[in-house]
């Protein structure tokens, strides 16, 4: 397919005018349409240029961003931001609330224009190619995009019309989704009879009505209680397994980012801070030789851990409440030379435990403050000396 | 294709509109009952001056002589056939003065102490009426129709006293005291009244409050919900949107119009005597000439709130000076300048004009050029605004 971008010598078609059977000439890009003058006898017509419209570039990633930023106002909601998602993967964007997850779903999704940047999505441009990029995605987004009036069904074949498909063919779609999340019987129940739970299902297979290649997912657990939690997270799964469809998953919840995402992005004031798989986001934190203990000792002293905190291998010690201590380390003798250390001064050690680093750990890194809006109760008692690491720390809440 | 296409997304939105329409019990009942208060209030509540009824007059009769009691006697003939009065005796000037003070009587009739002498002298005999000046409209009415009473009265005595004492006969008599016959004749059957004037203007204006309410309401609601970025992001033109609400709110305005339309011709005996096609094209054109006024209020206001504050704003000055309730001409010469700004204005006349008066067409074709003229300038600022609006 030879591409011409400027525009201007592309290849002359013929047409036929009907009504004197002239023969003229038309040129345009493939794909355009226009309206063409027959030169003999002045009739008008409409022609199509053939051809198909510049195919998508893909490079294998279903969507792809590059310097995007978004104002509002003065306000940086998006702040240059770039990254890609490959096709067939559930990608995460993480971050606290108001960090630009939902500005960036917007943009990608064309509800809101970027202000500066470009982003492709199926290989479309998101303004200029805004109507194609539309017939290829799906959108759950944080407010449930269904009318309460209406039945599931009904609701479904809203959707399904406005994506123009034929009535057999739609019938049977919505067949297929109701079964797909087990609400067949409710097919013909008005939304407003259903629980949270059974609603956001409905809300999913309605943004799976048009079969999208790629489907946002914004915030789809909020608000629901645990088991519709767990329901929404499998049904994520299932979709990105059994129809192959790449996610875009935007969430505060380091849980769910971990448990549903290949390859994440950790995104603060606007910004993306960090990006890759999560096994490789923890180990920005954690060494090959760091760890985490939490300890529970039932008669815990001041000086158990002074000496504790004396060792070479301890780089921090934290007091988490009267029995317990996290005590962060390096090196492979740390955790015999700890245990030694309290027992000489008379500890009764309970329990202990080699805590896996966490991404909350790295968000707290990277951010220096907690995605979920979790205040930690327990501050030390206590005040531990000098070997304060970088790692595990309970700072205050910035905000 | 592309056309089809639009029609057919903004016809599912419409099914949508309506089917949640439809589902509230609520809404449906308003559908009804929002015309037939309409109807009944302005029906009821503004005077027709022909309809006032056992209003309350106190009368007093000083006459010394028996003319005074002759008049009373046939004044209570006349009204007793009209039942316009009731009429009660008061002492004098004072005691009517307290008795409208309290608000028991509306007027009063005072026969002065020389009625009769001055009438047997050959004067003319003074009858006074007392008016409630808290009351202006009532007692202009009050006014009107006792000075009319006793003028017949006054015209009936002399022909008999000609007849009596001259020897004319009644018919010459008469011919020689009133000498004019007036005949009212309207251009079509029937008897004005303030129902034929008021229902033409109260479908255009329910049709008007149906787009200029309903319309920003059902997408600023949208947006609220959240629902509206489910067709933002559908691969359907912005205008499918605003076109299938537009015609869910047109058939809310038109059969809400319709219900009017049968309530003022079942319960208020109006007559449309022009043709029912054309009423429905003038209600039609009504709607068009208001869809890019409420299309431009939903692209600038934010939410829903906002929205229904800037609606009530412009609705209710629109509602008054457009001739819907009063005629324009009552009113000052500024403001009838102004009603020539409103298309409900020119919706209101044309529909007066073939409801009431059965004009064609060609009667009502400077008004429909209006309100074309109307739709098509607000539309044309609307539509960009809209698209705009939806794409921030």
């Amino acid at each position: 397919m030879e591409k011409d971008s400027a525009g201007m010598n592309q290849a002359a078609h013929q047409f036929r005018c009907p009504r004197c059977g002239n023969i003229g000439e038309y040129s345009g890009k493939a794909g355009e349409r226009l309206i063409v003058t027959c030169d003999s006898c002045k009739t008008k017509g409409r022609v199509t240029i053939p051809g198909i419209a510049e195919p998508p570039s893909t490079n294998g990633n279903a969507i792809e961003i590059t310097h995007l930023r978004k104002l509002f106002k003065d306000f940086p909601a998006v702040d240059d931001v770039s990254f890609y998602v490959k096709k067939g993967e559930i990608f995460g964007l993480l971050g606290p609330n108001g960090a630009g997850k939902s500005t960036i779903i917007r943009m990608l999704c064309t509800l809101t224009r970027p202000t500066a940047g470009v982003a492709t999505v199926a290989g479309y441009d998101i303004v200029k190619q805004s109507g194609k990029v539309r017939t290829h995605i799906g959108l759950v987004s944080e407010k449930m995009i269904m009318y309460e009036q209406l039945t599931a069904r009904e609701n479904l074949k809203l959707f399904g019309k406005l994506y123009n498909l034929p009535n057999d063919f739609l019938n049977k779609r919505i067949d297929e989704l109701l079964a797909f999340v087990r609400m067949e019987k409710w097919a013909d129940h008005r939304i407003n009879t259903f629980s949270t739970g059974m609603k956001q299902r409905i809300n999913v297979i309605r943004a799976l009505v048009n079969q999208p290649e790629i489907l946002f997912l914004d915030e789809p657990t909020l608000g629901l209680d645990p088991q519709s939690t767990a329901e929404i997270r499998e049904l994520t799964k299932r979709i990105n397994t059994e129809n192959g469809t790449t996610i875009i998953l935007t969430t505060h919840i380091m849980f769910e980012a971990e448990a549903l995402c290949k390859r994440m992005g950790i995104i603060d004031h606007g910004k993306i801070v960090a990006l890759d798989t999560p096994a490789n986001l923890k180990k920005l934190v954690s060494g090959t030789d760091v760890s985490t203990f939490e300890i529970e000792v039932s008669n815990l002293e001041p000086r158990m851990m002074t000496s504790v905190q004396s060792l070479g291998s301890v780089k921090s010690l934290i007091q988490e409440d009267s029995n317990h201590l996290l005590v962060r380390t390096t090196g492979n003798d740390a955790f015999d030379d700890i245990v030694d250390s309290l027992r000489k001064n008379g500890a009764k050690v309970r329990m202990v435990k080699n805590l896996e680093p966490s991404l909350e750990d790295v968000f707290l890194h990277l951010t220096g403050r907690e995605a979920r809006e979790k205040v930690t109760e327990n501050t030390p008692s206590s005040s531990v000396g000098p070997g304060h690491g970088p790692g595990r720390r309970r700072p205050k809440r910035i905000r | 294709m592309g056309v089809r296409n639009v029609i057919s997304h903004s016809l599912w939105i419409c099914w949508k509109d309506l089917l949640e329409f439809s589902r509230s019990k609520l809404r449906l009942v308003m559908l009804v009952l929002m015309p037939l208060f309409m109807m009944v209030m302005v029906g009821f509540i503004f005077p027709t001056g022909s309809t006032i009824t056992d209003t309350p007059i106190a009368l007093v009769n000083n006459d010394a002589g028996s003319m005074g009691t002759s008049f009373v006697a046939q004044l209570n003939a006349i009204n007793n056939k009209s039942g316009m009065m009731l009429l009660s005796s008061a002492t004098d000037f004072n005691d009517i003065k307290t008795k409208l003070q309290n608000n028991d009587i509306h007027g009063g009739l005072i026969i002065p102490e020389n009625f009769s002498s001055d009438i047997l002298s050959g004067k003319q005999g003074y009858i006074t009426i007392v008016i409630d000046q808290s009351n202006p409209q009532m007692s202009l009415t009050m006014q009107g129709v006792i000075t009319k009473t006793i003028e017949a009265m006054g015209k009936q005595s002399a022909i008999s006293n000609l007849n009596s004492s001259y020897h004319v006969s009644v018919t010459t008599a008469t011919s020689l005291i009133t000498p004019y016959i007036v005949e009212s004749k309207g251009i079509v059957p029937g008897e004005p009244n303030y129902f034929q004037f008021v229902a033409p203007g109260i479908i255009a204006m329910v049709v008007m409050m149906a787009l200029m309410t309903g319309l920003p309401h059902a997408i600023s609601y949208e947006k609220d919900m959240g629902t509206l970025d489910g067709m933002l992001a559908a691969p359907i033109n912005r205008l499918s949107i605003i076109l299938g609400k537009v015609t869910a709110q047109t058939v809310r305005g038109m059969i809400q119009g319709f219900i009017i339309l049968l309530l003022a011709v079942v319960l208020f005996g109006v007559v449309i005597q022009g043709s029912i096609l054309l009423v429905i094209l003038l209600i039609l054109l009504t709607v068009f000439s208001f869809v890019g006024l409420g299309i431009l209020i939903t692209s600038f206001t934010e939410n829903e709130e906002t929205a229904t504050m800037v609606m009530m704003t412009l609705m209710f000055p629109m509602m008054f000076l457009s001739g819907v309730f009063f005629p324009l001409q009552q009113m000052p010469w500024y403001m009838q300048g102004l009603a020539k700004f409103l298309p409900l204005t020119y919706a209101t006349t044309a529909l007066r004009k073939v409801m009431v008066l059965g004009a064609d067409i060609s009667a009502v074709g400077t008004e429909v050029l209006i309100l074309v003229a109307f739709g098509i300038v607000l539309l044309a600022v609307a539509v960009p605004m809209f698209r705009r609006a939806m794409s921030k």
